[in-house]
């Protein structure tokens, strides 16, 4: 053992490592990439990582690997749990052999997501046991206790963390590596019986996944991650029950109101199946519960089931009676004025802002200066400037593109639905000119799959592939296109090219954004073209190409216009004293604003 | 060492890097440490926080509304944005360096950088102002200016830990080529 400061992604895959796993499967989403990263890091070869294309190809893999024997790590954030969907839920009445643990990463806020949905009910819907992390170590502890009841169990068990435990640090107690669990593989056995799902199978299956949950519900009255803490007084007997890093939240309120610190917390690690046992006891000793969550009112909903199940009186309160707000993050400030609130303190602390503040300026995240998907989009911009046009958008750091004074995102739904989205616009309004943008990395997610249809079905659309030669907002992870895997391989990269040709397309240009009049040529004569058709904007992510120059700004010259501030929102653009000024500690030379100037005065960049 | 520390800035700026110094620091020491910071969508020219909470008996990596010691802020505008979290007496170390956003430029709210910094002179009743440009020029980039607002703040006594800690943390943290320009950072504000 030794102590090490840790992000809890790094504590969730070093927890994995200690625990033998083999194979470690995921694509990336904030927030939980880093586990994969560091499973990567300190794993050392000793485990096959691999950044799949997309999360059911990942959970594939892992249970191929189960099935064989081997302990299985599969990582995603919760939507990307929604493309791994399908083959979990038929995992589950399968089975596996070897550990499969899948690490899923919910995001209270939403702060980098679509939604605020709660891996606790999804691991319900697909009875998939699911472990909730209130802490750095107890993230550690808990994704080695999920192994060892998967393979026990032979069931996939889910341990899903939250944004605050996923990217918190705390120094913590881990094993040295010559502690680690080394784990052999015993191989495929062949057996029909277990692993060909039918609808017979199934129902068998059924029953015993559901009897096997009822036995863990039990078991989890006695596990050390769920537990009631202190003691009931006073005229009406208050407790509060509570999860993940709300616990913490809890511990913190009560720790500030005196002569509350021992208020009774039931705090819950396994909210499925959940400790009913332990959930009765901790019920029948109170008057009234409060139970502060996030996101759904899962804790809520199992204790009205339990006062209901054993006539219990006891008031169950939280989101569905209205005094936890029913979405967004928890903080420590709103836990605390709601347990205030519920046990009759007062609280002192004021969470209402300043009126008497200054107005502050607004920093919604913005497309880097230098980046190539400004050039890609405004070169789009100004090509189909007058057309009925619509512009499908996608997930990565182009979702960006929709700020003003861009303004080139019309739609984002999904991974990958653009392209689709494009094509059902295009179905209804023969008259609109559709574009569908996609990066590279979500072009290999889903993005393929899309072109086929659009192609076959006889759509009429462009689809402008943003290729930066990375998955650059979550941090550069390599994909299909560049070449590169986790193993540390350099192979043959995926040409995306190739594959937009192989489906049948018959116009697919690859053109350098930055470039900018031949950028607005290439759109406007591509997407005249009738059918499905592709733009390949190819340039890489400033943050991986160093920047050579930069662009500088010849006061003598300015007019003052603002053209390029108007148009291309560039980070590094701003306006002294009537003239354009270039931050240089921003800029990366891209050139861009210079081509936009009307009089020349910008000068300097370097294309690259 | 007890201390709670918020550090605040605009995504890209290192506020990271000082927030894991100090962790570090107590790391060193023995002491308990835990901390939470942004990463995601925000490290985008977004506004960014780390909370740093440093001693025994802490249960949560985030700080409450009144609780923080010190409130380290890489950007003015971002240090009235997170001026709640410092605590009555607490100590706000700012650099007045503005960094103004897009949309600033564009038809969103505008940056009255004077307002800003009059409120920060009325309602923090310690604090510290690093001018961010000058520190640039004499220490040949704008790269270390997390190190020198740590200085700062260590220089006014607003952390529980000492110089020494920090010296230790900048040598077990960072490659031996930066030591010299982060440590010659740390002093910087010793003068001034």
């Amino acid at each position: 053992m030794h102590k090490e400061f840790l992000m809890g992604n790094e504590a969730i895959a070093l927890g994995a490592l200690a625990a033998g796993v083999n194979v470690v499967a995921g694509y990336p989403g904030t927030p939980s990439t880093e586990v994969l990263e560091s499973a990567t890091k300190y794993g050392d070869g000793r485990a096959y990582v691999e950044w799949s294309t997309n999360e059911k190809a990942a959970m594939e893999v892992a249970a191929g690997a189960a099935y064989a024997g081997a302990r299985c790590l599969v990582t995603c954030k919760q939507v990307g749990l929604n493309v791994a969907a399908d083959p979990l839920m038929s995992l589950e009445y399968i089975g596996v052999k070897g550990g499969l643990v899948v690490m899923v990463a919910d995001d209270p806020g939403p702060i980098s997501s679509q939604t605020e949905q709660d891996t606790r009910t999804f691991a319900q819907f697909a009875k998939v046991p699911v472990f909730d992390p209130s802490s750095v170590r107890e993230a550690y502890e808990m994704v080695q206790a999920a192994f060892a009841l998967s393979e026990r169990e032979h069931t996939p068990v889910i341990l899903r963390a939250t944004t605050r435990v996923d990217h918190g640090y705390e120094a913590i107690d881990v094993a040295d590596r010559d502690e680690w669990q080394s784990h052999d593989v015993e191989g495929f056995v062949r057996d029909a019986a277990r692993w060909v799902i039918f609808p017979r199978l199934s129902v068998a299956n059924h029953a015993k996944i559901e009897q096997r949950n009822a036995r863990l519900s039990q078991e989890f009255s006695r596990c050390a991650h769920n537990f009631v803490e202190g003691i009931a007084c006073g005229d009406v007997r208050r407790g509060i029950a509570t999860h993940g890093i709300n616990y913490a939240y809890v511990r913190e309120a009560l720790g500030g109101m005196e002569g509350h610190e021992n208020t009774p917390v039931l705090k819950v690690g396994t909210p499925f199946p959940f400790p009913q046992d332990l959930a009765v006891e901790f019920l029948a000793g109170l008057d009234e519960v409060l139970c502060v969550e996030e996101l759904d009112p899962v804790l809520e909903r199992a204790l009205l089931q339990a006062c209901g199940r054993h006539g219990l009186k006891t008031s169950v309160r939280g989101k569905l009676s209205g005094d936890i707000p029913p979405s967004g993050e928890n903080t420590v400030d709103s836990v605390r004025a709601a347990v205030a609130s519920f046990l009759g303190v007062e609280n002192t602390r004021t969470t209402e802002a300043d009126a008497s503040a200054p107005q502050l300026p607004v920093r919604p995240p913005v497309l880097c200066a230098g980046c190539p998907h400004r050039a890609s989009f405004y070169a789009v911009k100004k090509a189909m400037q007058g057309k009925k046009t619509i512009f499908c958008g996608d997930i990565g750091c182009y979702t960006l593109g929709n700020a003003h004074p861009l303004d080139m995102v019309d739609t984002c739904l999904c991974m990958g639905a653009g392209i689709t989205i494009a094509q059902g616009v295009c179905h209804v309004e023969p008259d609109t000119a559709c574009f569908a943008f996609v990066g590279d990395s979500t072009f290999f997610a889903s993005g393929i799959t899309g072109v086929v249809n659009a192609y076959y079905n006889q759509a009429d659309l462009t689809v402008v592939v943003l290729d930066n030669s990375t998955t650059a907002m979550t941090g550069h992870q390599p994909h299909p296109g560049t070449g590169r895997t986790m193993m540390g391989q350099v192979v043959e990269a995926v040409s995306i090219e190739a594959v937009l040709r192989g489906i049948g397309l018959t116009t697919v240009e690859t053109i350098n954004p930055f470039d900018h009049e031949r950028a607005v040529q290439t759109v406007r004569r591509v997407s005249s073209e009738p059918g499905v058709k592709a733009i390949i904007f190819k340039s890489p992510c400033v943050m991986l190409a160093r920047p050579q120059a930069t662009s500088v700004v010849d006061v003598s010259r300015c007019v003052g216009c603002r053209r390029c501030i108007r148009e291309l929102g560039c980070p590094a653009l701003s306006f002294e004293d009537g003239k354009a000024r270039i931050d240089e500690t921003q800029c990366s030379g891209c050139t861009l604003c210079e081509q936009v100037c009307p009089v020349g005065a910008i000068g300097g960049g370097e294309r690259l | 060492m007890r201390d709670s520390i918020i550090l605040c800035g605009v995504g890209g700026q290192g506020t990271v890097l000082a927030s894991r110094l100090l962790s570090t620091a107590a790391v060193l020491r023995n002491v308990p440490v835990k901390a939470a910071e942004t990463i995601g969508m925000a490290q985008r020219g977004g506004s960014v926080t780390s909370h740093v909470r440093i001693g025994e008996n802490v249960s949560s990596p985030l700080i409450g509304h009144g609780d923080a010691d010190l409130l380290m802020a890489f950007e003015p505008a971002e240090a009235v944005r997170q001026l709640a979290y410092l605590k009555p007496g607490g100590t706000a170390v700012v650099s007045t360096r503005p960094i103004i956003p897009v949309s600033a430029t564009t038809g969103g709210p505008a940056y009255d950088l004077d307002a800003i910094l009059g409120y920060l002179q009325d309602r923090v009743e310690r604090l510290v102002v690093v001018d961010a440009n000058a520190a640039a020029s004499e220490l040949g980039t704008a790269r270390v200016l997390n190190v020198v607002l740590l200085g700062a703040a260590l220089n006014a006594g607003a952390l529980s830990m000492g110089k020494q800690d920090i010296r230790d943390a900048i040598r077990a943290r960072l490659p031996e080529r930066f030591h010299e320009l982060n440590l010659k950072a740390l002093d910087y504000t010793d003068n001034k």
